[in-house]
């Protein structure tokens, strides 16, 4: 007899997009580790007798116009994407689970109003509410992670109250009242680890729009600061040089391709193996 | 349906009200005093109080958000504190840049994605299918900015086709105009297809599964015919809808993108806007553009419900 978890990982593996998106994702990961411990060089240390170095074995990705090393600065500016992804996730999910269940749980006014508002949310072009958030909180990692979190919100509440809603009504649910549990612990008991799986899809395609958002607010420079290596600044110093090197503007982009395809991936699979059904229906 | 009509309608003026409402508080919570600003750091106290009291700062906060409110439902928009000119026409010129755009990147996305989003649909699960499924999962997965500075890497500092950047204005003719905002389109159009083409692709396929297609096809139509006749028109429903929800990010994207081709468009004004505090232009900017995303959004709702007789209200 093999166990459903044994069944549940054979199918991941034998799943194209996950196996793809995973090594990626791996790939973003390891980088973000591996770089708190160890980069070929400094990526803070400039070095102005080798500004614009070609691509070699020393320099990976060669150097940019302070001299330092591409490659060291885009491994360290992983664990800034990583870092807005999972706080702004959390942020994201912790309020509007939240919310989706209490939406869902009390129903009545309380689901409209919390529904509403969150299609209020919905309907504002987001990245310009975010620039205002930064612009009015001041500019910084910080701030742009909160804006981002704040508006994955709503897709997280709404989410989860259609998930909800559809376990509220199945019949152990039913039972569950029946033997006069209330309604909080049933959320908690039964509805949440329900949900977690569509939960955690949706949450795996919020880190990877929350790395893109991040790199467009630190493209405006209205996210992270200097020093700290971020892919977003990278692209916006490297216009400057564009035509002095051109390959600055390369390699920042390759690394947030290479991240968001990879989360994609991996999200669209772990879709495919949790619900099956879905997955022929595509 | 009238009824239907009207929980819309008031659905989108109370949507319209919050805007305002989070507008307003967004910048009212903005750190430093607007009139110090504008006066810069030396200015008198003098000075600055008297700017105060034209600009109605020292009133409290409720009776200038009902001003602010009275002035934009009689279309009175401010007048810009850096530039000294009505909000309305700073608006009024960089439109003429920002909607083109705008546009011409919808109709760009629209046609490639059906185009592509059909053709994968037709060719389910065969190589063409997965090539298409592919190339739009790559264009999902990139920044929108980023593509704008490959394409001026490509076509204007290595194949120098097209300039890297500005706006020579619409009254030196449409072509040179046109040319300005093509790469701009193009890099908007990338990510807005590549989502739009995914979604024309599962409703064509869905509808594929629906009985009156296998009806069609068994009274002897051929695959083609089912198709343009019966599959398209109806899978065409949901995907209009969903661009019109795309359209709020697509006017997010011209923000950026404006930026990095410098064009002096909306997303250019309120960029500089909020750099320089300049409270009256963020504001009535930004609610102009919320505005926009809602009534593009209610209008969709509308045709929706219209155009597919199946929806019944309660089900909207």
């Amino acid at each position: 007899m093999e166990s459903a978890q044994f069944i549940f990982w054979r199918r991941c593996l034998a799943h194209r997009s996950f196996v793809a998106g995973g090594c990626l994702t791996g790939v973003l990961a390891l980088s973000a580790i591996v770089s708190l411990v160890w980069t070929p060089w400094d990526p803070i240390k400039q070095n102005l007798r080798e500004r614009f170095v070609a691509p070699s074995w020393e320099h990976l990705l060669g150097t940019d116009q302070f001299g330092r090393d591409i490659f060291s600065i885009i491994m360290q500016g992983a664990q800034n994407s990583i870092t807005v992804g999972i706080v702004s996730v959390s942020i994201g999910m912790a309020f509007g689970v939240a919310l989706g269940l209490w939406a869902s749980a009390k129903r009545g006014w309380t689901e409209e109003l919390i529904m509403r508002a969150c299609d209020f949310m919905y309907a504002f072009p987001a990245i310009l509410l975010a620039i205002m958030l930064v612009a009015t909180l001041g500019q910084g990692a910080i701030n742009a992670i909160v804006a981002i979190g704040i508006f994955s919100i709503p897709v997280f509440a709404r989410l989860t109250r259609g998930a909800a809603n559809a376990i509220w009504a199945r019949e152990f649910v039913l039972a569950a009242r029946a033997a006069g549990k209330g309604k909080f612990r049933i959320t908690i008991e039964h509805i949440l680890p329900n949900i977690i799986s569509v939960l955690v899809v949706q949450a795996t395609i919020q880190f990877a729009l929350a790395i893109l958002a991040e790199a467009a607010l630190s493209f405006l420079g209205l996210g992270a600061q200097p020093p700290t290596p971020s892919w977003g600044r990278m692209l916006n110093e490297a216009r400057s040089m564009i035509f002095i090197n051109p390959w600055l503007a390369v390699y920042p982009g390759v690394a947030i391709a290479v991240a968001v395809l990879g989360l994609n991936l991996l999200g669209d699979g772990l879709r495919d193996v949790i619900d099956p059904r879905l997955a022929r229906k595509r | 349906m009238s009824v239907f009509l009207a929980k819309r309608f008031l659905t989108f003026i109370v949507t319209l009200l919050g805007a305002t409402v989070l507008t307003f508080l967004a910048l009212e919570i903005l750190p430093g005093d607007p009139a110090a600003v504008i006066l810069g750091i030396d200015a008198p106290e003098s000075a600055i109080q008297a700017l105060r009291d034209k600009l109605g700062l020292d009133r409290p906060i409720l009776e200038r958000y009902f001003a602010w409110l009275g002035d934009i439902v009689t279309l009175r928009f401010g007048v810009s504190f850096t530039y000294s000119t009505p909000v309305i026409e700073l608006v009024r010129a960089r439109l003429a840049i920002t909607i083109p755009l705008a546009l011409m990147a919808m109709v760009l996305s629209a046609v490639v994605a059906f185009g592509l989003g059909v053709y994968a649909a037709s060719r389910h699960n065969k190589p063409g299918d997965v090539t298409v499924m592919s190339i739009s999962q790559l264009g999902i997965s990139v920044p929108n900015f980023w593509l704008a500075l490959l394409l001026i890497l490509l076509f204007a500092v290595n194949l120098r086709w097209f300039a890297s950047g500005g706006f020579p204005g619409w009254q030196n003719g449409v072509w040179p105009a046109f040319r300005a905002l093509l790469l701009p389109a193009i890099a908007l159009a990338t990510v807005q297809g590549a989502i739009l083409a995914r979604f024309t692709r599962s409703a064509v396929l869905d509808t594929m599964r629906e009985d009156y297609v296998r009806t069609a096809r068994a009274k002897g139509l051929s695959r083609r015919a089912t198709l343009w006749r019966h599959v398209l028109r109806n899978a065409m429903i949901p995907v209009i809808t969903i661009m019109g929800l795309q359209f709020a990010n697509l006017l997010a994207g011209t923000i950026i993108v404006e930026e990095v081709f410098a064009l002096p468009g909306l997303g250019r004004l309120v960029l500089q806007a909020i750099s320089n505090r300049d409270v009256a232009v963020v504001r009535d900017v930004v609610l102009m553009l919320a505005a926009l995303v809602v009534f593009i959004n209610f209008i969709v709702d509308i045709l929706y419900a219209v155009i597919d007789p199946r929806l019944k209200p309660h089900d909207v």
